[in-house]
């Protein structure tokens, strides 16, 4: 693997090339300057609905609050199950008890709010800077609350962590506080990271079948029933982006399931295939199990290979989703991946996944937005991906684009999901296609 | 600290976001960290820009808090320059660098551009959005015209011969309530007085244009909360006069046609004589009747606030139970507004204050902000949005001002539409066994949740109307199967005191009660039973409440 470094555009460091890929492996290059990326408090537009008596509460500024909102919607249907607790100049200043202003706003919440069992304290970056400790906080408020409620924190603060960070700052906090599987407890399977309960549920459903388990997820959908974690534990990540939960679930003695990740039928094929191993599932079991689903995904993503297949792409950095997804389209769509640009790229758990990329596909760490949108415009890729703020202007270019945040807001892991992931490509051009005017 | 659901005002560095994405030449420089640019999409999606708000942030890390961040700032200033060649550049802090006090004022003067530099101060910790927006339009005026002031006491020069009066608009931006619309339904009805509209600012304004702001005769402010800080300089510095009536509605709109004729020494009476709006006949013609006495509460943005209160009483006959804002810097305006209806005016931006006084009220009708739409829907109380935050639906396709006739046209439409027509009301009324009906009967009511339906967790019913469709939610409650729908509406609605009882022949007389007044005859019930020390609610305690209440 060849890495480059660069900053505003300007290659000043190449190091040497990692000896694992060698000349097959894409192309690294780190860039610096403008980022246009979400903080980690966004992940909890959709954390706060899959752990249904969990609240979110963001120790931060009026900025914070606007973001989340921002994120979500101006308003979602349900109340939702987050807020922020606003720092104001009082607390600057010291003319109010920075601890008893967070006590007095945690009782207000859990008052009005009775059915919560959990609460995350969000940090941001006003919380870290002013360098409020709001894991002794938590302590605190634990101590006033049980056995009611349990109060945890993590960061999902700009300077350190991006969109996708914050649930892994979350996992993180949540596998740390997991209960412990009984000694000498059978070997279990824990899937990590937060999935449409849909998707879930198929999952649960395949294991299953396969004769693996008993399998666990993580987070699961109630505070009470977060599962056990311990030497005996595999764990298979769900997701890319959840590099320091893997450390915490390694440091309580879970194992990681190597793997690439279960976007399109090869994905989700592979994905399984590592687990079966571990459990040493005989080959026609796994074949029986799986050839029936794996042909539904094929059909399934096959109608979208005329609209999708020799098409260019360019992913602007967003999710850390963006290599896998750009090996799904690239393998089992036949498009032509121009630049994968991706906020992190966590080179351990997507060795495989980068194994899979075409030859030479070029992908870019970190960002600088202006020279980014240069070369996109200079590529005119059929479709773009890219956050919220740059797809209407770049329509307005005549690119097509696609939202990156709806990949997290949208069931597309595993089998029955792989046609409808190839749709949310597919659509932006459909739509192009039909128009008219 | 305050604990906040939903803030009706963003940071102060958006209001100053929103006066650069009005101008045009104009570019923002924010020291700020990543997460912050979420604040594009503000302007890209709800207001369906086509290009990127003229802001670069500096998207400082962790790891560069160590070391130097002051750097990283004129390193992105430097670079903004050089990429979008700007007339003026701003320059500012967001909350989280206001913490590390880089100064990037002094930093970007060290730069020494070859362009105006106008430094931000807004602190982040004390102020929001709108006073963001005022300081900073008020900033540019005064590095950009100030200069061009004649000495103090200079008197105005009389204007050219020949030449007709002219006027500014200031206050309009990007992300107003209907401002595009409104601009042009003002400037129309300003050149139809022989009057010429000079400059319209921030919205669409130049730098060249902004210096040449004193040579009107004087300013007409359509949003005090925006413009009223910078007119009141171009008044000290130029001598012009303002007018400040903001023309909502048709008396509004007379007076603010008479004021500016005034001003200008034009004769008004023929525009006022053919002024052409619906709204006073609408109003007046039978059908209407209905209307009469609906208990309505406002909230928005201070100038939103009170022109819908004065509209709601004078050109509807509405009674106005309930008036608020949620802008500190207009309260002692809605202060003043409210006692001409004898209410107590409401200043909050504390969303589950405003929510708390809505449930408490019992409205028919609520008037407010996208926040009190939500609010209204999970009561069942019919809504029409009227002021700022926006939402991507306050951009219509169609041409729809809320100022001027036109405006007023716009307003007896979407005020009225949400309220149940007179005759259906009276059919309920008459005949409330009829099976359908009942509470999930459909209805041209739409979204407006019945109180059953927004009782019944974990079902996506038809309360999730269509109304609220933005992308993003939809998207998230495809991604959650078994979205809870969490109704602190119920607990807000819920019986005040669980020690009363209703006996089951009143329950029953009860739910023959039209779902929309239901809520409001069971609290007016127990309230009732409360206070004769009543312990059992039967059916002759239901209508002794009803006579006692008068409704
Ligand atoms: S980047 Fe920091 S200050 Fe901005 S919204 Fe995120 S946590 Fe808050
Ligand atoms: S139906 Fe009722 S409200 Fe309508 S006009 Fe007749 S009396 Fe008035």
């Amino acid at each position: 693997m060849n890495a480059h470094v660069t900053v505003n555009g300007n290659a000043i460091k190449s190091t040497a090339p990692d000896t694992a890929g060698a000349c097959n492996a894409p192309v690294v290059t780190f860039e610096r300057g403008q980022r246009e990326v979400f903080c980690g408090l966004t992940s909890i537009v959709w954390l706060h609905r899959k752990i249904q008596d969990a609240f979110f509460l963001v120790v931060g500024s009026r900025t914070c609050a606007h973001l989340v909102q921002s994120a979500a919607g101006v308003m979602i249907f349900a109340e939702p199950r987050f807020a922020t607790a606003i720092i104001d100049e009082r607390d600057l200043a010291g003319l109010a008890d920075i601890d008893d202003e967070l006590d007095r706003v945690v009782t207000r919440l859990l008052d009005r709010r009775p059915e919560i069992k959990l609460l995350f304290l969000v940090g941001s970056c006003p919380s870290e800077v002013i360098k409020l400790d709001l894991k002794r906080a938590a302590q605190r408020l634990s101590k006033i609350h049980t056995p009611k409620v349990r109060i945890l924190n993590y960061s999902g603060s700009g300077i350190e962590t991006t969109f996708t960070q914050g649930e892994d700052a979350c996992l993180a906090t949540l596998a740390a506080e997991l209960p412990a599987t009984a000694t000498n407890a059978p070997p279990s399977l824990l899937v990590v990271g937060a999935l449409p309960d849909v998707v879930e549920d198929q999952f649960r459903r395949l294991f299953e079948d396969l004769g693996i388990g008993p399998v666990a997820f993580l987070p699961a959908r109630t505070a009470n029933q977060q599962p056990a974690v311990g030497p005996d534990t595999r764990f298979l990540l769900a997701q890319p982006f959840l590099g320091d939960t893997a450390r915490a679930l390694e440091n309580r003695g879970g194992k990681r399931i190597e793997a690439p990740f279960p976007f399109g039928e090869e994905g989700t094929t592979l994905w399984l295939e590592a687990a079966a191993r571990v459990w040493n599932v005989p080959d026609d079991r796994f074949q029986r199990v799986t050839a029936p689903r794996r042909e539904r995904a094929r059909r399934a993503v096959e109608r979208h290979r005329e609209r999708l297949g020799g098409r260019s792409i360019f992913f602007f950095p967003d999710s850390q989703l963006e290599p896998p997804l750009a090996r799904f389209l690239a393998r089992e769509l036949g498009m032509v991946v121009i630049e994968i640009g991706t906020p992190y790229l966590n080179r351990q758990h997507l060795d495989q996944e980068l194994a899979l990329l075409p030859h030479g596909t070029s992908i870019v760490e970190g960002q600088d937005v202006e020279a980014q949108i240069d070369r996109c415009r200079a590529a005119r890729p059929d479709i773009v991906v890219c956050g919220l703020g740059l797809a209407n202007p770049l329509e307005a270019e005549g690119l097509t684009t696609k939202w990156s945040i709806e990949l997290l807001f949208s069931p597309v892991h595993g089998y029955e999901q792989a046609g409808d992931l190839a749709e949310l490509f597919a659509r932006p051009l459909d739509r192009r296609a039909r128009l008219e005017v | 600290m305050q604990l906040t659901v939903w803030t009706y005002e963003g940071p102060p560095h958006i209001g100053a976001m929103r006066i650069a994405n009005s101008m045009r030449g104009v570019h923002y420089v924010l020291h700020a960290p990543q997460g912050d640019t979420y604040a594009d999409l503000l302007f890209t999606m709800i207001e369906r820009n086509s290009k990127r708000p003229p802001v670069t942030y500096t998207t400082f890390q962790a790891r560069d808090l160590g070391g130097d961040t002051a750097e990283l700032f004129k390193s992105s200033a430097r670079s903004a320059y050089e990429r979008f060649k700007p007339d003026l550049l701003l320059v500012g802090a967001s909350c989280t660098a206001e913490l590390i006090q880089d100064d990037p004022g002094g930093l970007a003067k060290a730069l020494a551009l070859p362009i105006p530099v106008v430094p931000l101060e807004l602190p982040a910790y004390q102020k929001k959005e709108n006073w963001g927006a005022a300081e900073t339009f008020y900033q540019i005026v005064r590095a950009v015209a100030g200069p061009l002031a004649p000495a103090p006491g200079t008197p105005k020069a009389p204007r050219r011969a020949g030449a007709r009066p002219s006027c500014n608009i200031l206050g309009p931006t990007s992300l107003g309530f209907r401002n595009r619309d409104d601009v042009r339904e003002i400037s129309r009805l300003i050149e139809s007085l022989g009057i010429e509209v000079a400059v319209v600012a921030p919205l669409g304004a130049s730098t060249a244009d902004i210096a040449r702001l004193g040579d009107a005769d004087f300013n007409v402010v359509l949003y005090s909360e925006i413009a009223m800080q910078a007119a009141q300089f171009l008044k000290r510095s130029f001598g012009q006069p303002i007018v400040s009536i903001a023309p909502i509605g048709v008396g509004a709109t007379r007076a603010f046609i008479a004021e500016v004729a005034k001003l200008a020494g034009v004769d008004a009476s023929g525009v006022l004589s053919d002024a052409a709006s619906r709204l006073p006949w609408y109003s007046r013609s039978v059908d209407s009747t209905y209307l009469t006495g609906k208990r309505v509460f406002i909230f928005g943005d201070g100038t939103h606030a009170i022109a819908a209160a004065r509209i709601a009483k004078e050109e509807l006959g509405f009674t106005v139970v309930g008036l608020g804002t949620y802008s500190r810097e207009m309260a002692r305006e809605v202060r003043d507004a409210a006692k001409l209806y004898g209410v107590e005016a409401l200043i909050s931006d504390d969303y589950l204050e405003v929510e708390e006084t809505i449930a408490g009220l019992h409205p028919e009708l609520v008037l407010g902000t996208q926040m009190e739409r939500h609010i209204a829907k999970r009561l069942g109380v019919p809504c029409a949005v009227i002021s700022a935050p926006v939402h991507v639906q306050d951009f219509p396709a169609r041409y729809s001002p809320h100022m001027g006739f036109e405006g007023a046209n716009v307003i007896f439409d979407t005020w009225v539409h949400p309220l149940m027509m007179g005759l259906e009301e009276h059919l309920l009324a008459m005949f409330r066994e009829d099976f359908e009906f009942n509470d999930t009967a459909p209805s041209h009511l739409g979204g407006h949740a019945s109180g059953k339906v927004a009782h019944t967790p974990g079902s996506r019913t038809e309360s999730l109307a269509p109304a609220d469709t933005n992308p993003l939610a939809e998207a998230a409650v495809a991604a959650s199967a078994d979205l809870a729908v969490i109704e602190p509406g119920a607990k807000l609605m819920a019986t005040i005191a669980s020690e009363i009882v209703w006996a089951a022949e009143a329950e029953t007389e009860l739910r023959k009660i039209p779902f929309f007044v239901r809520g409001k005859a069971r609290r007016n019930t127990e309230t009732y039973a409360k206070q004769q020390g009543v312990a059992l609610i039967t059916v002759e305690t239901l209508y002794d409440a009803k006579a006692h209440f008068g409704r």
